[in-house]
This record gives C-alpha cells, structure tokens and sequence, in this order.
C-alpha cells in the first residue's frame, strides 16, 4: 500500500498543477468510501463477470511446456476478455466510479489504442461522451483500432504537439481536463499517474491475480515458483503480482521492451535504463537526458513505448521483492511465433515480451515447477506490424 | 524574500510581469527589450519536453528552443548575464519539476541562486509536494511562488500559501496558458478572497493578452502576468522580434500603469 500521501517508498505522489490536486483529492475520497460500498464492489463484479467475460481460463501450455523442457507454463488467458486485453478491468472500475462521481464526459489517453477502445466500450455501454487523445503518429499507424473508437462512439483527438505520441496524448489529456475540471473524469489506462490512480488501478486489475492464485491452487494444489508479466505502465503485471506479494516463496519477474537493446536509446525499458524523475503527476524511473527532458521510447510494441512505469513497479524494483528483465523486439517476435505455432495462441506483442522471458526461465527450472504468465492481450491488432517485420505483404 | 521582487511590488502602479521562453530566439535581446517597454519581473521558462500546463503557443517555444540545443546550463547562463546588465530587475524561472530536480534540488537552488534568480515558479509541484524542491529554494534565499486557481477553495488556500514567496500567482481560468480569459468579476472576487489571507502582492495570469486585458486586471490586482502574446511573437518574427516585443510590453505597460 502507499502511504497516506500516496508515496510507494520515495516514487508516487501527486505532482500535478494546483488545479487538479482538489480534483484529486475528491477522487480519493470518492474512491475511498466506495471500497467501503458492498453495492459498488458488487457492481463491479457483476459487470466483470457479465460483460467481460470473466474468471479468463488459467490455461496449462502443454506443447509450449515440452518445447522448452523445462518448467510447466501456465498462461492467464485476459487476452480472451471482452475487447482482447486486460484494460477493460480497470475501465469498468474507473467509469463506475465516474458515476458515482456524477461526472457526465469521459476522456482518456491511448498509445497502441487498447485503452483508447476499452474506454470508449464502457462509455458506450454507460452511454457517456467520450474523448480519446492519441498521438498522430499513433493514429497513422493504428487505423484499425481508431476506426473500433470510432464505431463505439468515441471521438478520436489526433495529438501532433511533440512527438505525437504516447506521452503527448497523456500531456493532452491533462491539458483538457485541467480546463474542463467540473464535468471530466479521466480514465487513465495504467498503474501509472498522481495518487490515487496508481493505486486504484492496480486494485481493479488484481482480480487478474486473485482469480489466479485460486485457480492454480484447485488444479495444482500449490502456489507458481514464478509470475511474469510484460511492463509498459505497468497494470497487467501488478494485477497479476499484487496478490501475490505475501508469498514468500512466490517469485516475480516483469519484462520491460528493450526494443533495438538497452546498450542504444532505442529501447522503452524505464527500469533497467531509466533513472528516477517526474512525468505526470508522479515520481518515478523515466527515461530522461541529464538534463531532465523526456526521451522517446521505442518497442515493436506500441503498448510498451511510453518513457515512464507505474511508481509501484519502481518501488518494487528497489525493494527487490520482484525482479526486471528486457526482451528485445526481435526476441519478442520469436516468442509471438512460438506461441502462434505451438498452442494455438496468436498473443499480442505486448505479452509475448513475457513470453521471451518464460522460455529462457523454463529451461532453467526443474520440471516439477510452474511459472505463470499474463497473457494480457490477443495479437489481432498486431498482425500488420508482424507481417512488416516478417516481410510478408498482406 | 527578494528585495527586488519586493520593490518591484512597491512601485505606484501594478506589476507587469512578462513571460519569455528561455533559448527561443536571442534570449538576451528579448528579454532586454522586455526590459526596455516596462517590464516590472521577468519571467523566464525554463523549456521542458511535457509543458503539460501550456498551451500551443508556449509548447511550441518550449519545442523551438529544445530544437536548438538549450541547456539547463544554458537558461542559468542566461540568467546570470541578464542579472549582469539588469541588477535590479527581478527576475523568475518559471518551469517543470524534472528539469528543476534533475541534478538534485540542492544543485538547482543554489545555481539558480549563483545566477541571481529571484523566484520559482514550479508548475507540477503543489503544496502537497514541497519537500521535493520548496525548502531547497528558501534556504538559498530564492522565493517559491506558489499558484493558486479557481479550484483552489477557502480550504486548500492556507496550505497553498503556507512556504509560499515572492507574490502569488493566481491562474485566471481553469485550464491552460493562452487560452480564454476569465470575467474580470471573477477574477476581482477571487483576488479578494486570497489577499484577505495574505499579505503576498497577487498577481493573475493565464489568457491575459491585450493591453485592455491587463489593464482592467490591474485595476483589481497587483500584478499582471503576460505570456503566450509575448512568445507567439518571437515565433512569428525571429530575430527581428525585439522591436516587436518591446512595442507590445509598452502597450502592456502604459495600460498597467495608468490603470487606477
């Protein structure tokens, strides 16, 4: 848990301008007395179950798991919710509470546009207006999903300041709702931004974990030696990590994109080659020149490409409790492969950077231990980017 | 606090405090003919790659000098040769918190201090966050001006002016540099409400553009804060920009004066 002021060890806080911190703090409040509402847990459920689609399956990879001779593979299978990926945990989560808040206009970020359609699906259902900034380049290379936003109803804002990508759509967004703070909630789409944000979207998505957890201990009557799970922000690997954080024997390890590899800049890996700062709202591993400006991440992997992580992973790097490693997008791709081929899977490319790691660690664990994946999202929206770098036209 | 800034909220008229991004153009000549058309403060932006609080016309100054190679090192350069030629005009760095804590906040206050800097604008620190840069600039004797907005209610105000110096800097309207301007009632109202709390000179900002603009403001502030009009020069002219700057800033600067 954060402290009171929302700080995870020295990383987290609110560094956000004078006119949001009421904003914030009023979202603390209101999102603190509906953890105490039986009827808002409910509902939340009740949706997760109904319209997400879940308990998602906790799968056991066979072929994948003879393949690599090692440890068995599991894979939680949140590719399979509602929209193809774990983000709509955390928007059902996020709209309720605007409701609940009486806010009546909807606007939020998006890199690759998984959040982008995961917020413009539950504004759609709860028949709220719903703004998504996405960056130009983005959205050039991203047609398939801006076309989804726009079939649900969502009005897309092409970002061109900056780099026109990730960070200049989360910059955008701060800029619309610091000028329309009365009626604006803003779903941010990961563990990441001013408290309480990191902080309540990590609790939506651990139902991730916490359906895990019961489900290996029914089909294997014991706890996994490893969980991995890709970081971007950061969401889907603290969903499936935090309730298993009192585990001792529980071992942890999040995968960053190293992109081209850590040793250039061409990488998106704010742990392994970032260093401390601020971006917004919070305090955490960015990567950043010596002078404190921001630079551009890269990835194959649109939904890895943002320059900064949740404060919670930066603390949980610190503490040791869990491990990082990188995959590089050419070792990423191979595991994309691998697991199209040998499960039946097509994953997305953000999940097969864990994918990468679990085939290096399988190997090296006995055969009667367990690693656990996130499958976080299905592959569909990445079909085109793989053929690019396969060669093949389509 | 500073004695500059102090007398510069001392003079009979109100204070016309003009903004300008540090390494857009020939800072020194910008700056100078700030100077030159009246300018009581000048506020100097540090550029940043995220100006999450700035509107298109202050983005694109902080992308052209980004673009053209300026420094941390180079905005305190700048800094000091103006404290050179101008002792006595205060001058404020106006910015985001990861250029000011990059080096360490001890770092930053002290060189800012070496550079003859009188105040800190910090956009994305607020109160809640002091200990990150706050206590750092009033040990060197640098004043943290703090802003306040129409969000911020009787409540949150004491916390906002708690370790706050220099003036305070009050945000016209709920959202970005440059943009729409709030009714001059408003804004009348709400300065009230904030000097009967502090005995800080405020000053308003944000959307204020236009001789008239400013001058109604100072009629019911201490300062006025302009900015976005001033750097949409500098991008539209280049370096023929001084003269326009200067023509722009006397405007601003008679309308402040001769206000009440």
């Amino acid at each position: 848990m954060p402290d009171e002021r929302g700080h995870f060890g020295q990383f987290g806080g609110r560094y956000v301008a004078e006119t949001l911190m009421p904003l914030i703090l009023d979202l603390e409040r209101e999102y603190r007395k509906a953890q105490q509402d039986p009827a808002f847990q409910a509902e939340f459920d009740d949706l997760l179950e109904h319209y997400v689609g879940r308990p998602s399956p906790l799968y056991f990879a066979p072929r994948l798991t003879e393949e690599l001779g090692g440890a068995q593979v599991w894979f939680k299978r949140d590719e399979l919710n509602h929209t193809g990926a774990h983000k709509i945990n955390n928007c059902i989560g996020q709209i309720l509470l605007a409701i609940r808040m009486g806010k009546t206009r909807i606007i939020a970020e998006t890199g690759a546009g998984q959040h982008g359609v995961a917020t413009a699906t539950v504004c759609a259902r709860f028949g709220l207006p719903c703004i998504v900034y996405m960056g130009a380049t983005d959205v050039a290379r991203q047609a398939p999903n801006v076309f989804r936003m726009k079939l649900l109803g969502a009005e897309v804002v092409p970002v061109t300041a900056g780099a026109a990508t990730l960070k200049d759509a989360m910059n955008e967004a701060l800029r619309d709702w610091v000028a329309n703070v009365h009626d604006t909630f803003y779903i941010i789409g990961t563990a990441a931004g001013p408290h309480p944000y990191p902080e309540l979207v990590r609790n939506f998505q651990s139902v991730i974990g916490k359906e895990a957890r019961a489900q290996i201990l029914s089909r294997t009557g014991r706890l996994p030696d490893l969980l991995v799970a890709a970081i971007g922000g950061g969401s889907n690997a603290l969903g499936l990590f935090h309730p298993f954080l009192d585990d001792p024997d529980v071992k942890m390890l999040g995968v960053e994109a190293a992109g081209y590899g850590l040793d250039g800049n061409r990488h998106a890996a704010s742990l392994l080659g970032g260093s401390p700062g601020i971006l917004h709202g919070n305090k955490t591993y960015l990567l950043q020149n010596e002078d404190g400006q921001i630079t551009e991440g890269h990835s194959i992997s649109a939904g890895l490409d943002y320059p900064g992580i949740g404060p919670e992973h930066a603390w949980l790097k610190e503490s040791g409790r869990v491990e990082y490693t990188a995959v590089t997008d050419d070792e990423a791709l191979d595991a994309f492969q691998l697991l199209c081929r040998n499960e039946g899977i097509i994953p997305a490319l953000e999940p097969s950077h864990a994918i990468a790691a679990v085939t290096k660690r399988a190997k090296e664990m006995p055969k009667d231990s367990i690693i656990l994946a996130n499958l976080c999202g299905r592959g569909d929206k990445d079909i085109f980017t793989v053929a690019e770098k396969l060669g093949v036209e389509m | 606090m500073s004695s500059r800034l102090s007398s510069a909220f001392s003079k009979p008229h109100p204070a016309l405090i003009c903004f300008i991004t540090a390494g857009d153009g020939d800072t020194a000549a910008n700056v100078d003919a700030l100077v030159a058309g009246g300018a009581d403060v000048i506020e100097l932006g540090m550029p940043f790659t995220d100006p999450m609080a700035d509107g298109p016309a202050i983005q694109e100054a902080n992308l052209r000098s980004l673009g053209a190679g300026t420094k941390t090192a180079d905005v305190l350069q700048i800094a000091s040769d103006f404290r050179v030629r101008h002792p006595d005009v205060p001058l404020v760095l106006m910015g985001y918190c990861n250029s000011m804590v990059r080096r360490g906040p001890e770092w930053f206050a002290s060189a800012a201090s070496k550079a003859g800097v009188d105040g800190v604008i910090c956009v994305d620190i607020p109160p809640e966050e002091d200990a990150e840069l706050g206590p750092y600039l009033r040990d060197a004797g640098i004043a943290p001006i703090r802003l306040a907005t129409p969000t911020t209610d009787a409540a949150r105000l004491p916390a906002v002016l708690e370790g706050s110096g220099g003036f305070l800097y009050y945000v016209s309207v709920a959202g970005i540099t440059g943009k729409q301007q709030a009714a001059i009632e408003s804004i009348e109202a709400n300065v009230a409400r904030i000097k009967q709390s502090t005995d800080l000179p405020v000053a308003v900002g944000f959307g204020v553009r236009t001789p008239e603009q400013a001058g109604a403001i100072a009629r019911v502030a201490d300062g006025v804060v302009v900015g976005s009009a001033l750097v949409e020069l500098v991008g539209e002219y280049g370096n023929a920009v001084p003269a326009k700057l200067r023509e722009l800033t006397s405007a601003l600067a008679q309308a402040v004066r001769t206000a009440r």
